[in-house]
């Protein structure tokens, strides 16, 4: 029980997606001007991650790896898939944002005319993708693949939120013209990058 | 017969040369006034995690090239064999099939630099750059400056990865592309290398202080996003 939660803290604070890793930037970047459209996409990126990690999981365990086709035939015991995962994880992400998409165009309209276009950005945002390869890179089990992919989803949300609390201040600042939206956020991102940097080597 | 040969010319006018003006512009305008990572706001994501070197930057930024131009060629073919729907499924598919061709190569031949790349490869799927210009440009456009399109916006791109790397390596470590730049005595005088260069925020000031310097020499870039 100690590890998971470990692994879970790790992936929120220490290996943040945005902070430590880059990933989500584009949407990171555009979506946080305000702080109630950053909170959707924060909630959708963690619903998606929790979804879609397990589910690659799956498929790299029961298609993709070395002696995984045994099942089938044992003379497939030697066929290694692997080369595959690029494109069978992005399939995976692309239907369940779709998915996603039309859950929440039927039951929740009011978020779903707020995120607008961010929502299929989803599908393109990094931290999903990276999650899973993280997850094939590091080679976790499928409880160890849930808890890592809610926390590195939970970590995105915090970030985007923050830094959409901090944008929402800043434009009644008074900032050098050139520097003003994408330059200062970016500086902003690195200071926040610093912050929870201080985290590093925290274990339960 | 005159209409034959008629006919012949008008056919001909609308072929212009490979390297027309127009298709310069569209190669070198994401290089400057266009950048794809400091103006359009596209492609931050994978990529600057692995600027820490200048070699690392570098086999990504002719990766991202080879991905960008080859799935804008290819896309630009079959546009008008797309359904309008599941289009995003279909440049997808492409994006992947190439980045997987180029995963294995590095894997055989730079072991090392593919190590150190480690998932930022399989990452350049989830690149905006590459997805952004399929969608505004290939999907429009005739196959050859789909393609130059596609060179313009990863030299882009590259271009603003290789300037970090080069910062980063060279006051994070004293050295570039692995020769030590910075010589002994300097350190025996009392220099240090700038431990926070090799640290991911550093990357991201670069990028703003880069950004805040194209947007004062060019004044109309001022607020475009």
């Amino acid at each position: 029980m100690v590890e998971y939660i470990n692994l879970f803290i790790k992936a929120v604070f220490i290996e943040n997606m945005v902070f430590a890793f880059f990933l989500g930037m584009c949407s990171f970047l555009a979506v946080s001007k305000s702080l109630k459209t950053a909170f959707g996409l924060g909630i959708a990126v963690v619903f998606v991650n929790i979804i879609t990690a397990p589910f690659n999981y799956i498929i790299l365990s029961v298609m993709l790896e070395k002696g995984a086709l045994s099942w089938i035939d044992p003379s497939l015991a030697d066929v290694d898939l692997t080369f595959l995962s690029f494109i069978l994880f992005i399939s995976v992400i692309a239907g369940t944002v779709q998915l996603v998409e039309m859950i929440i165009e039927k039951y929740l309209p009011a978020l779903y005319s707020s995120l607008g276009i961010f929502l299929p950005l989803i599908t393109v945002n990094c931290a999903i993708l990276g999650s899973s390869l993280f997850m094939q890179e590091r080679a976790y089990n499928l409880p160890e693949t849930v808890v890592f992919a809610g926390g590195s989803g939970v970590g995105f949300f915090l970030a985007i939120v923050a830094l959409a609390a901090i944008r929402e201040k800043l434009t009644y600042s008074n900032v050098p013209d050139p520097l003003k939206g994408l330059g200062l956020a970016m500086l902003i991102t690195g200071l926040m990058g610093m912050a929870f940097l201080s985290f590093a080597g925290i274990q339960l | 017969m005159s209409t034959e040969v008629q006919s012949a010319t008008v056919i001909k006018a609308p072929s212009e040369p490979l390297f027309s003006k127009k298709n310069i512009k569209v190669l070198k305008d994401p290089l400057s006034d266009n950048n794809p990572v400091t103006v359009q706001v596209l492609g931050i994501c994978s990529a600057l995690a692995v600027t820490t070197q200048v070699m690392p930057s570098l086999i990504m930024a002719i990766s991202v090239i080879f991905v960008s131009a080859f799935s804008n060629l290819i896309i630009s073919a079959i546009r008008n064999g797309i359904p309008n729907r599941i289009r995003i499924i279909v440049q997808l598919v492409v994006i992947a099939t190439l980045v997987t061709l180029v995963d294995q190569v590095l894997k055989a031949y730079m072991y090392d630099v593919s190590k150190k790349l480690s998932v930022f490869v399989g990452l350049i799927i989830t690149n905006c750059i590459i997805m952004g210009r399929l969608e505004a440009f290939a999907m429009q456009k005739k196959p050859w400056p789909s393609f130059l399109d596609g060179i313009g916006s990863g030299a882009g791109y590259g271009l603003v990865l290789l300037f970090i790397g080069v910062f980063r390596e060279l006051f994070g470590s004293g050295s570039l592309m692995g020769y030590k730049i910075v010589p002994d005595w300097a350190y025996e005088m009392g220099y240090v290398n700038n431990g926070l260069m090799m640290l991911p925020p550093a990357a991201l000031f670069l990028i703003g202080i880069y950004i805040w310097i194209q947007r004062s020499l060019n004044k109309s870039l001022v607020n475009v996003s």
